[in-house]
């Protein structure tokens, strides 16, 4: 549904976006993911056709976004980061408008704000200005306005900045249904968001693509950096040196912390050390107080991949 | 071009809704009464508009760029110029939309002037076909100032930038072009003889429709949303 080759924007002397190439399949949710100013809303702003590429092409539904910007743009709906909406209309009326520039008849205008209100929960603010609105209440105004011709894509910019908890949940579940009959791609910098409502995710730092994949074959990468954690009772010199050279160990990380030594084990490989780290201390005659096994979250990676690529550069 | 009418009565209803409208309607109402008790409603006053719609240009190139000024440049300044460009709809539709936005405003200004002319009606008798003429040319004006207003209102995002950028020209076009002509001789006093917008518009205050000003007016109106048009183009392409 989308596809993206080779995509780079440059604004002067500043390289926002580099190379970039990802697909989205019809009826995925992809989430777009990286650290602010990574190139996110530039890569969106040209597959909406709001600025042109570069170099390097992208198709939405088979249309090129430059030469055949307007059927592009009939088959998106697009909520930009900031909501821009026109404060002194009301929100009947500010959809009507927008309805009226997708070509929808006055029937067709009534039953999609009928639908969208409802969907957005704005059934109450319907007849309110945009200007006295909550930012909450204006997010999901720009919502309604990007669900109001039934799109076949949905192309998301931060959905959720600037909504409270409860409007965060609200709003991940109706992305969540809205999956089953539009193809999704939303922006985000919140790992956790990306990571519940999406089936792909796409991350990208310094305008390059630096991951992607299922959230779990992301979490695959990294279960091979699982380290233990462990608190033992004993001479800290004699630890430190048996757990050091077991089989299976790259490197032992000791604190004493109120007469016990803290050890992070990290291991090489992807062999499980536990038990044979267990059957180790219980030979010395070491107590042991806590002993388990820390998988890298998903953030962890995130953090760790932003790293190596600011690094890198 | 199916697109402009809506965009045409999201104007008219932003025009309404902010103070602006209203503001410039009265002091534009103000402006004129004063003028037309001045130099129209005295004794032995002519009993026709042509006093104060010789004054028009002036008046109105100061009124306009404030009505036009915001047009383009609140929508870069906001960012809705995001929303608007990412719809299916294209940038001669919306130069479109937005210029006759203005324009219907406008023509409600003029509808208020009439007040004057029934002012004169009741106490001399009023010329209908020279007051059409002036309405013509009026009209032809005006649309000349908005579509100046619109082309600068798209070069910026800010609103004052585009009012300065819009009166300065026109003023430069309306007096300082006929000021120039009669002292420069020869081919270049000729051009400034054509550029000048006083000049053209003197002959409708005179109640002479004349083609060559009608199309003068209609072309530089047509050139300058062309230009409009190219300048918000030129954003997909940057």
């Amino acid at each position: 549904m989308i596809e993206v080759k080779n995509l780079c924007k440059r604004y002067g002397p500043v390289l926002a976006v580099d190379g970039i190439s990802f697909d989205v399949s019809e009826g995925e949710i992809v989430g777009f993911l990286g650290p602010n100013g990574a190139g996110k809303t530039s890569t969106i702003r040209v597959l909406t056709c709001y600025h042109p590429a570069t170099s390097g092409s992208a198709r939405i539904g088979g249309y090129d976004v430059f030469t055949q910007s307007l059927e592009v743009r009939r088959l998106i709906g697009y909520l930009p980061e900031s909501t821009p909406l026109y404060p002194e209309m009301r929100v009947r009326e500010y959809l009507n408008f927008r309805g009226k520039l997708h070509g929808l008849s006055a029937g067709e205008r009534g039953d999609a704000i009928t639908r969208v209100t409802g969907r957005c929960w704005l059934k109450d603010f319907i007849d309110r200005p945009i200007g006295h609105l909550s930012k909450g209440m204006r997010q999901r105004v720009g919502l309604a306005d990007a669900l109001l011709c039934n799109p076949k894509v949905l192309v998301l910019d931060e959905p959720t900045i600037g909504l409270d908890p409860t409007q965060i949940r609200e709003t991940r579940n109706l992305i969540k249904q809205l999956g089953q009959d539009h193809t999704i791609l939303f922006s985000s910098h919140i790992l956790s968001e990306v990571e519940q409502t999406c089936s792909r995710i796409i991350i990208i730092a310094g305008g390059k693509l630096i991951a992607r994949g299922t959230p779990e074959e992301l979490r695959h990468n990294i279960s091979a950096e699982s380290r233990l954690i462990a608190e033992v009772r004993g001479p800290s010199a004699d630890v430190k040196s048996a757990v050091g050279g077991m089989g299976g160990v790259a490197s032992v990380e000791l604190a004493e912390v109120d007469g016990w030594c803290r050890l992070k084990i990290a291991g090489n490989g992807g062999s499980d050390i536990r038990e044979p780290l267990a059957k180790l201390l219980h030979d010395r005659g070491w107590g042991v107080r806590e002993l388990r096994r820390e998988t890298p979250t998903l953030e962890d990676y995130f953090v760790k991949v932003i790293a190596q690529q600011s690094g890198a550069a | 071009m199916r697109n402009v009418c809506p965009i045409t009565q999201r104007e008219l209803n932003a025009y309404f809704f902010s103070p602006i409208a209203y503001a410039v309607l009265a002091i534009f109402m103000l402006t004129l009464g004063i003028l037309f008790m001045l130099t129209t409603f005295v004794a032995g006053g002519d009993s026709s508009l042509r006093q104060l719609v010789g004054l028009m240009p002036l008046v109105l190139a100061i009124f306009l760029p404030i009505l036009t000024m915001r047009l383009l440049a609140d929508e870069f300044r906001s960012g809705t110029i995001e929303t608007l460009m990412t719809a299916p709809v294209d940038e001669t539709e919306v130069i479109l939309g937005k210029f006759f936005g203005a324009l219907v405003f406008y023509c409600i200004m003029l509808l208020a002037m009439l007040a004057f002319a029934i002012v004169i009606a009741a106490f001399g008798r009023l010329d209908f076909g020279l007051l059409s003429a002036t309405y013509i040319g009026l009209l032809l004006l005006g649309g000349l100032y908005i579509a100046v207003g619109v082309f600068f209102s798209a070069c910026t995002s800010n609103q004052i930038i585009a009012a300065v950028c819009t009166i300065v020209p026109l003023m430069a076009f309306t007096f300082l072009a006929d000021f120039l002509a009669t002292k420069v001789s020869g081919f270049w006093g000729l051009i400034l003889h054509h550029l000048s917008i006083q000049e053209h518009f003197g002959d409708f205050a005179r109640g002479l429709v004349d083609l060559n000003d009608v199309v003068f007016f209609l072309t530089t109106a047509v050139l300058f949303l062309f230009f409009a048009v190219k300048v918000l183009e030129s954003r997909r392409w940057r």
